[in-house]
Parts: C-alpha cells; structure tokens; sequence
C-alpha cells in the first residue's frame, strides 16, 4: 500500500513541477501577447503594473476573482459551470506527455502525439457547452462557429501529422523529437509547417480566425454571459492552449528541446530551455499575426480549411510516403 | 493490482451508469453528454488493458467528431423537453408491446450470438503473443490491418467513400440567386473590363445604364 501511496506522492511532485510554470507561463504570455501586439501598432501596451508591466496579467487575476460570478436564470446550470471547468483542465492535461528533455516528461506514453490530438480535439466540447449552456443566441452562434472551424482544422492538422509521423515511425513524442537529431523537419516539410502554423491559428481561435468571438457580429461569441473567475478560466484556458500548440509545432518541426547545432555555446543550454525558446519563438509569430493580419470571412475560412489545407496536406503525405519509399528511408526497414 | 482493479471498477461503473443515464435523462442535450462521458470511460477501459491505439482513436473519432455532430444535431432540433415523469405514461403508451417485442427478440438474440460463442483453436496461441511482446500494439494492428486484412481495409474505406458522396448528393441543394466569390474573376479584371473613360457634355450627364 505504502508503495502506490509513494508513487502517488512522486507523481504528484512532479505534476505540480510542471503546472506551476505552466499557469505562471500562461500568465506572463498573456503579457507578452499584449505587448507585442501594441508594439507592433506603435502603442505601449500595459506598462504600469510593476516592472515593464511585467505583473498587469496578476493585477487582472485579482480583478477578475473578486468579481460577482453571474449565471444567467434561463442557463444550464450544471453545464454553464462545467464548461469553462473543462476547457482549463483539457489545457493543462495535455501537457503530461511534453518531452522538455529527453528524461523530463511525466507520461512517456507509445501514442503521445495521439493523446495531444485526442485531447486538443476534445477542447471543442467547452466551447459548445458553454456556448449551449449560456441559452442566449450569441454565445450559441459563436459556439457552432467554432465548433465547425475547430473541426475542419483538426482534420488537417491530423494529415500533417501524419506527414511527420511518416519520417518517425513512431508515435512518442520522445522518439519523434530524437528523430531530428540531424535534421529537424522543419527543411523537409516547410510546406507542412507553414500549414501547421496557420491551421493552428484557427484550431486556437486566435485572430485572423477568431470568428467565434468576432466582436463586432458576436459581442463576445461563446463567452458572451460568463463574468468574474469563470470568464478567467475560458481566457487561460485559451492561452495555454495556444502554448500546446506552440509546444506541439516545436516538437513536430523545430527539433523539440534539441540545440540547433551541438557545439559548444549552443550545447552549454540546457535541454529545457532551448524548447521554452522555440514555443516563445512561435508564440511570438502568434501574437505577430495577430497584430498585422485583418479577420477572414467564415466562408473564406472553411474554403481555406478543406479546399486549400486538406488537399495540399493529402497531396504532401503521398509526396513524403513516396519519397522515403523510393529512396529506402522508411524507418523500421 | 489493487489500484488496478479499483480503477478498472471505477470506470466499468461510471461506463455502465453513464449508459443507463443516456436513455433515462429527460433532457436529450443531457443524454448526449452522458454518451460523450460513456465514450470517454471506455476508452479508459480500452487503455487499462493496453490497447492505447484503440482507445486514442475511440477518444479522436467518437468524442472529437462523431459525438460534436450528435450534439449539433440535438441542439439544433431543439427537441421539446419531456416534462411528463419517467414511467408515469407506460398505462397509456400504445407503443410499450413494441417495445417489449423488439428488446424480447435482441434478448434472444443476444443469447443465440453468446451461447453459440466459440473462441478460434489457434487463439490460446496467438494471445500469448501480442501483448507483452516488444511490438507497441499500434505496430501490430498495423501489420495486421495492412497485410492480411488489406482487402477488407479498403473495401470499408470504400464503402464509407460512397456512404459520403451519397449523403452529400442527397442534401445538396443549387440555390438560385446566390453571391459568390471568384477569385479568378476577380483577381483577372482588367482596367479595361471596368473603367470607361467619357466625354461628359453640359447639362446632357451621361447613360450610365447603357
């Protein structure tokens, strides 16, 4: 008994060794997003609250959990409070099988890659509860907008994946990244990356697809009845989705925790921080776009989803599938 | 093995009352729920016995699609809710004989499939095999499903391509009148397509209609 309870405890440790940075991440991200984008208009953005406004993201966490938690009479009210509950915890479980280095991941399991793609596609369900839950038109709207869209790029995502997939010949995570020791895939499938990174904008709902909370059509879409803690819990669980994605295309494509050459200063970092880079890297693309690229039309949107991404994607997979297998670079031969 | 099998009732039990709950909850959006939980608890159960393939994908296509369309497909049609108590109407539903026909026959059936049940001889010897192996299970299905089984494979694959096309042929409907984007037109106009230059004389303006 005494073992399970050991384990129990250790297991423990090490989750709370990895939560804390990441909700601390999520946090000074959201700073981060903030500043980028109004540097990049020529603002200051939050510059007030402690150094650099380094502390604005903890002065709105206070706000927001002193505020009156309203639920609207009409709602559902067991789903209403479920949703944003769901949305946080599928975010932050994803992160379980994140290699930061080759020993550092608390489930090293076979099929990683398909528990983040299982889990990021079950983030689709607080979004539809909450939109379904608030019973009130806007937020409804806004949820099937973004159900549809988190479908659709889901699909393509799936295809890339497949496309790395194809290269590694396994489905750990570990595995995949060791796989670019000498290459990371980013050369060989540039296409697939840029695809990657765009249909990750939309399976997070980050401008120019942020459609699902379009202000100007939606007000608020989906999160339209939620106030105090709860709306804080849709906003970080948001964001610290966006930082799965930003560490799931750096795994796929920038080597994951692996330097960029192994000499000395490069190889003199440690594993852990080189992935916090690339997913800072990526994350800073994030928060570019955002900043330069106007919002798409919905039907422009789903025309990009299946008739742009999904055939490019396929088309790529028969390309990579025929390549190894002429040139006799299929792993596992 | 004590928190295995914990664990293992844990989720039997939720699976179980979760399916129960499908068919009894009044609220239709609510049994959907109680289905998604049903698809998730199995997939736990399909994990626990080491077939983590096949509870990813069960979780990827039953939960992140299959299950989003149920409930699109619920919330839409905003079924009325039941407000008559379970049971209170069994005295006057004319469709309880039905009822109890059809789930008297799928008992029967039921016993008829599970009674004539018998295990292949070379299974004992095939078991023995996979699971410990040094193969991840992915890897076997694999072999398996594209090798021996190939022809089925794509004969499914087919049949679902058909299922598709059909579904979409039948729903799709040409509406007259509508705006659509062209990109080709619109990016292949020229000056010449679209401005006119004219001579406007006094007090005479011009034909713009023409």
């Amino acid at each position: 008994m005494f073992d399970y309870l050991n384990i129990i405890f250790l297991e423990t440790y090490k989750i709370l060794f990895l939560l804390v940075p990441v909700l601390t991440a999520v946090a000074m991200i959201v700073w981060l997003d903030r500043r980028v984008w109004a540097f990049v208009q020529k603002r200051r953005g939050p510059n007030v609250v402690g150094p650099f406004g380094l502390f604005q993201s903890l002065a709105d966490a206070l706000k927001y959990l002193f505020k009156e938690i309203i639920i609207p009479a009409s709602a559902n009210k067991i789903i209403f409070i479920l949703a944003p509950i769901v949305t946080m915890t599928l975010a932050l479980i994803a992160w379980a099988v994140i290699p930061f280095s080759e020993n550092f991941v608390i489930a090293d399991i076979n099929v990683g890659i398909l528990y983040l793609f299982a889990v990021s596609s079950l983030g689709v369900y607080g979004i539809i509860m909450g939109g379904w839950a608030s019973n009130s038109k806007y937020p409804f709207l806004g949820s099937i907008r973004s159900a549809a869209q988190m479908v659709s790029y889901e699909v393509s995502i799936g295809i890339i994946i497949i496309n790395v997939l194809l290269c590694v010949g396994s489905l750990n995570l570990t595995d995949i990244v060791l796989a670019q020791k000498n290459l990371w895939f980013i050369i060989p499938l540039f296409p697939m990356f840029v695809i990657f990174f765009i249909s990750a904008l939309a399976e997070t709902n980050r401008p120019p697809f942020d459609l699902p909370e379009a202000e100007a059509e939606l007000v608020a879409g989906y999160q339209t009845e939620y106030s105090g803690m709860m709306y804080a819990m849709f906003w970080l669980g948001e964001y610290a989705n966006i930082l799965l994605m930003c560490a799931l295309g750096s795994i796929l494509f920038l080597g994951g925790w692996l330097a960029p050459i192994e000499v000395f200063p490069f190889n003199f970092i440690p594993d852990f921080v080189w992935l916090i880079f690339k997913i800072l890297f990526l994350f800073i693309l994030f928060s570019l776009v955002k900043a330069i690229v106007p919002r798409y039309r919905y039907d422009q949107l789903m025309k990009l989803g299946w008739k742009i991404f999904l055939p490019m994607s396929l088309f790529w997979v028969v390309i990579t599938a025929s390549y190894l297998f002429y040139f006799n670079l299929l792993p596992g031969n | 093995m004590i928190a295995h099998s914990i664990f293992f009732y844990i989720f039997s039990f939720v699976a179980i009352f979760s399916a129960i709950m499908v068919t009894v909850s009044k609220n239709t959006v609510h049994s959907v729920f109680f289905l998604i939980l049903d698809f998730i608890t199995i997939s736990c159960l399909f994990i626990m016995i080491g077939a983590e393939f096949l509870g990813m994908i069960m979780l990827i296509v039953y939960v992140g699609a299959v299950a989003v369309l149920f409930l699109f497909v619920v919330m839409m049609l905003n079924v009325a809710q039941q407000k008559k108590q379970w049971f209170s109407s069994i005295g006057s539903s004319k469709h309880i004989p039905l009822g109890v026909l059809i789930s008297v026959i799928i008992f029967f059936e039921l016993i008829v499939v599970i009674g004539g049940w018998k295990f292949k001889p070379d299974v004992a010897s095939l078991m023995s095999l996979s699971p410990n192996a040094e193969i991840s299970n992915t890897h076997s299905i694999g072999n398996i499903l594209y090798t021996d089984y190939i022809h089925l494979f794509q004969l499914s694959g087919m049949i679902l391509l058909v299922a598709m096309i059909g579904a979409i042929v039948l729903t799709f409907r040409k509406r007259s009148g509508l705006k659509r984007q062209s990109y080709f037109s619109q990016i292949s106009r020229e000056r010449e397509d679209s401005v006119e230059l004219m001579d406007v004389n006094s007090k005479q303006g011009v034909d713009i209609d023409a």
